[in-house]
């Protein structure tokens, strides 16, 4: 049994589509979950539908969103890093590591969600889990949460291997549609069409909703200190 | 925001002529379009709050539209201009939606700095 579980993902909706059941998973279980998001998504390109947001007011809404989508969760520790959406690379990696130490450190999670660096598609992605895996390294390797990782990246496996974490979240199935409702702004122009092929048990749509893949990453490996 | 009209857009352009602006200029095809299509090439540019005065601007095209900024040592260009808004910041939104919805490409100015 997990004693407190953080999540740390860029992006408001980065928890919802491969994460939200497993974290319903935890809530449920009166297990406290942490989530840092680092940016607003501010660079999104979907502005729903039909057209809610435009660039300058999308940050404003995927807050909303995101505060929304937390409630559902049953998340009630959010620490918002106020990055921007797609500059994560290019920002001051020593400080983005400083700052998620500093999380670790308080809340001290004996497991981490995040994305597997290197393997997670968008730059943000793939940022983000390297900084957390350095931040992690800071840690005596006795001392070190287990780190579950989120890839998806063409042709990961070949290279990673098969996930060996996949989480049967069907009981919070639909509680995970309503998280991803909740990011309107980013899923209205999806979510109809999974639902109906969800409740159609459609394989691949059923699939999509009730499992969740993460690989252990292997945080002893290599150089630590 | 609303379906371009180029006569109150050259207007508005109009009145920005001569003046300190600051600019949002953005193209994208997003971060997953060389994952749906491997042989894809994304690409996309971005800049935030650059100083600018334009000496003429003009809005072209039938829709999607163009908007062209002579500047006093260069120019600025934007196309596949498709909805524009004027919002209470006083700043001036144009953005291009695809088929979808989804933002191709951004210009925004104002006479104030946008967020960072």
């Amino acid at each position: 049994m997990e004693r407190h579980v953080l999540i740390i993902f860029p992006h408001p909706d980065d928890e919802a589509f491969g994460v939200a059941g497993t974290i319903l998973s935890y809530t449920r279980a009166g297990i406290p979950v942490t989530y840092i998001c680092l940016t607003l998504g501010e660079m999104g390109r979907n502005m729903g539908r039909p057209l809610i947001a435009n660039r300058e007011t999308l940050p404003h809404i995927r807050q909303k969103e995101l505060e929304k989508a937390c409630e559902l969760l049953g998340i009630h520790d959010l620490r918002q890093f106020g990055l921007r959406d797609k500059t994560i690379e290019f920002a001051d990696q020593q400080v983005i590591i400083d700052r998620i130490y500093k999380v670790i450190e308080d809340v001290k999670p004996s497991l981490i969600i995040t994305f597997y660096p290197g393997y997670a598609v968008h730059p943000d992605h793939n940022a983000t889990g390297a900084a957390v895996i350095q931040a992690v390294h800071r840690l005596p390797k006795n001392n070190r949460p287990v780190v579950h990782a989120y890839a998806f990246s063409e042709g990961c496996e070949a290279v990673i291997g098969s996930p060996d974490i996949i989480n049967d979240v069907t009981p919070f199935a639909e509680d995970k549609l309503k998280v991803l409702e909740a990011h309107e702004s980013q899923t209205a122009g999806m979510i109809g069409g999974l639902k109906k092929r969800y409740r159609q048990k459609d394989e691949a749509a059923v699939r999509r909703v009730t499992e969740e893949r993460f690989w252990t990453y292997p945080v002893n490996d290599g150089f630590s200190s | 925001m609303k379906p371009i009209d180029p006569l109150k857009v050259q207007h508005t352009l109009s009145q920005l002529t001569g003046k300190k602006l600051y600019v949002h200029l953005e193209t994208t095809n997003g971060a997953y379009a060389s994952h749906y299509n491997q042989q894809f090439l994304s690409a996309g540019a971005f800049i935030r709050n650059v100083q600018l005065t334009f000496v003429q601007g003009k809005i072209k095209g039938d829709g999607p539209y163009r908007i062209g900024l002579e500047t006093e040592s260069g120019w600025l260009y934007a196309e596949g201009l498709t909805d524009w808004e004027l919002n209470e910041q006083k700043q001036v939104l144009f953005a291009g939606h695809d088929k979808d919805g989804k933002l191709a490409v951004a210009l925004e100015l104002s006479v104030t700095p946008f967020p960072k």
